[in-house]
């Protein structure tokens, strides 16, 4: 008698039992199921989370001045910080000082300095824009898509010029769409109590965040308008410091020793300072971090799928001891009938496989179906990935065959002669 | 009876349990048994008498303690448990006082299963499977599962299962004993037509001496120990 007798048996012994094979099951499903729901929906997180930032560029490197007596990494950044004074801040000639001395580890400095937000406005026509003073690195750093004109220059912000780079949304809000002729236009800007003309001397392509989702309309939304970092300065009256710069490594080397280096190079600047010091952060090492958080929660998932399928097969086992108390006569009768042991434990051991195989596949299904409704809700429809689907056919599998094995080998070693007489 | 083949040959079979124990319990205290191919033997005996405990050792389910035992030129009495399964699959054929048909599954698939432990392939079982069921009058019953049939019927597909793998001799336990008389005496007829028609070997144990009668041959066991019906019966 082979194997696949053994499985068609089995299905039989399935099929005429369906109410308490599927209860059976149930703990295999739920199980199965519960993790691949839960693994699929992490999975879309993750790789929507960095996706995002892969697009930021791996090897930008964040510098933010941090309190000394504060922990949280890049504090600055997240502005959960007391108010530094000017003095504190990274200074213009630091940055020189740093582009000059790891000028073949550099390629663009980002600076940026948020003067507020503002309405532009012509006669009807409006558009709302933060207006952000940026040197021509950030343009780099940020990886933006130029569709007319140029990026702000050097000479720009050297001069103090009232020129702005603005968004084709922007243009499509105050100029129908057309970029040529936004080019070179004036705009009117208010900003507070401020009232600026810029002339627009670029449009870059603006690109939706995916951390926030704006939901309103293309009318009302704010786009970034971005004007030479010296105008910026004046319009928020600070002084020439930073609290935060970008700095994008260049590709051929490693950001995150990069980062190091820079950190351990401003860093000396600080050391004498008794309230903050600089902290340098690449965006690879936070990507690491995430895919490593994800990691952890991937292995604390499988936890739970462990503890879900042992209970599940202490289940299936619970069953399968029944089952074969249940039919003692028929295996006394299949033993008379010439079945040898190995037939009788290969009987039930491929049923309680069987059992664990068809609630895994269940629990996939659901899971899969589960999985895709979560992630979809969240923005990032996906499928459970195929190596995640064979482990959980791989693992109801083992579970049937280590569950099945102790009551299908109770049920080989039955006396025949006991097992006819029993009632 | 000299020409034809020796098919049952027992020689001082003793069974005992519990053996090496102070409550060592001896049931069987030296059989010798022969039948001969083409015989319809009846065993007979009261409860007790261990007929029970014979039956298990002529059907191979349990092994004596003591003697010799040569099933249809195979010996018996040291053979594996994996053999002993074997040996039971091939040349011995069950019918129990009550049924033991595999409950849930039909007549047909019920009849192929000692074919599928020896290894028959699936379409050829099939066809020798609806054979038998022809035979003993149950075509028209075939897809039937054992809830859905009468006592009568049921020992049928039980003797068809017996036949399956062509063994050579049938053991029958009471096949008659958890049916009507009528139902019982169609039972018996079959056996005769067997016996008579294909030459099949019988080997009938029952405690009922009228149904036993009728037999070609009947032997007694009382208290563990068989006898001829001329030298000793009641």
């Amino acid at each position: 008698m082979g194997f696949l007798e053994s499985m068609r048996l089995s299905f039989e012994g399935l099929r005429s039992n369906k109410m308490r094979s599927l209860l059976t099951m149930l703990g295999i499903i739920i199980g199965i199921a519960a993790v691949i729901g839960i693994l699929t929906v992490g999975d879309g997180l993750s790789s929507s989370i960095t996706g995002t930032m892969s697009g930021m560029g791996a090897s930008t490197i964040s510098i933010s001045l941090r309190e000394k007596e504060s922990d949280i990494p890049m504090a600055g950044m997240m502005g959960v910080m007391s108010t530094p004074d000017d003095g504190d801040l990274i200074s213009e000639e630091m940055i020189l000082e740093m582009q000059k001395r790891y000028a073949d580890d550099i390629s663009a400095i980002s600076l940026s300095e948020s003067a507020g937000s503002g309405r532009a406005k012509d006669g009807r026509l409006y558009a709302n824009v933060s207006i952000t003073g940026v040197n021509n690195g950030y343009f780099t750093a940020e990886d933006m898509d130029l569709l007319a004109g140029r990026f702000l220059e050097d000479r720009d912000d050297e001069g103090g010029r009232m020129v702005c780079v603005a968004s084709d949304k922007l243009v499509g809000n105050m100029f129908g769409g057309d970029l040529q002729a936004a080019l070179g236009s004036e705009i009117s800007v208010e900003a507070g109590a401020d009232r600026l003309r810029l002339r627009i001397v670029g449009v870059y392509k603006y690109e939706a965040s995916a951390f926030f989702i704006y939901t309103g309309s293309d009318r009302d939304l704010s786009t970034a308008l971005y004007i030479p970092l010296s105008v910026a300065k004046r319009l928020s009256g600070s002084g020439d410091g930073f609290s935060n710069i970008t700095v994008l490594a260049r590709a051929d080397a490693d950001s995150a020793s990069v980062a190091a280096r820079l950190e351990d190079f401003l860093g000396r600047y600080y050391r004498r300072n008794d309230d903050y010091t600089i902290s340098a952060t690449s965006m690879e090492s936070i990507i690491a971090s995430v895919n490593d958080m994800m990691g952890t929660l991937s292995i604390a998932i499988a936890v739970i799928a462990a503890i879900s399928l042992l209970v599940g097969g202490i289940g299936v086992m619970n069953i399968m001891l029944v089952s074969v108390t249940e039919r003692t006569r028929e295996i006394g009768t299949r033993k008379a009938l010439g079945a040898t042991n190995a037939n009788i434990q290969m009987q039930f051991v491929v049923e309680s496989a069987m059992i664990c195989l068809v609630g895994g596949m269940i629990g996939i299904i659901l899971g899969a179906a589960f999985g895709y409704l979560g992630s979809t809700l969240l923005g990032v429809p996906t499928l459970p990935d195929l190596g995640s689907v064979a482990l959980a056919v791989g693992f109801s599998l083992a579970v049937g065959i280590f569950f099945g094995y102790y009551p299908a080998s109770k049920a080989a070693k039955m006396d025949p002669i006991e097992a006819l007489r029993y009632e | 009876m000299g020409e034809t083949r020796s098919l049952i040959e027992m020689r001082g079979i003793i069974k005992r349990f519990y053996v090496g124990q102070p409550h060592e319990l001896e049931i069987l205290h030296g059989i010798d048994l022969d039948v001969r191919e083409g015989e319809f033997v009846a065993i007979v005996g009261a409860s007790g008498s261990g007929k029970s405990t014979l039956m298990n050792v002529i059907g191979v389910l349990d092994r004596p303690t003591l003697g010799s035992y040569l099933l249809d030129g195979t010996v018996v009495e040291n053979a594996a448990d994996a053999e002993l399964s074997s040996i039971r699959n091939r040349k011995i054929g069950f019918v129990f006082q009550n049924f033991n048909l595999i409950s849930r599954t039909s007549a047909l698939k019920n009849v192929e299963l000692p074919m599928m432990y020896a290894g028959v392939p699936q379409r050829q079982r099939t066809e020798r499977a609806k054979e038998l069921l022809e035979m003993v009058g149950m075509a028209d019953r075939m897809a039937h599962q054992p809830s859905e049939l009468s006592g009568g019927q049921k020992q049928r597909v039980a003797i068809a299962r017996a036949m399956a793998n062509d063994p050579a001799i049938i053991l029958a336990d009471e096949p008659t004993g958890a049916l009507d008389s009528k139902t019982g005496r169609l039972v018996m007829d079959l056996f005769h037509q067997l016996n008579q028609e294909q030459g099949k070997t019988i080997v009938f144990i029952t405690h009922n001496r009228e149904l036993a009668e009728e037999t070609g041959r009947m032997l007694t066991m009382r208290d563990g120990l068989l006898y001829h019906e001329d030298e000793g019966g009641d």
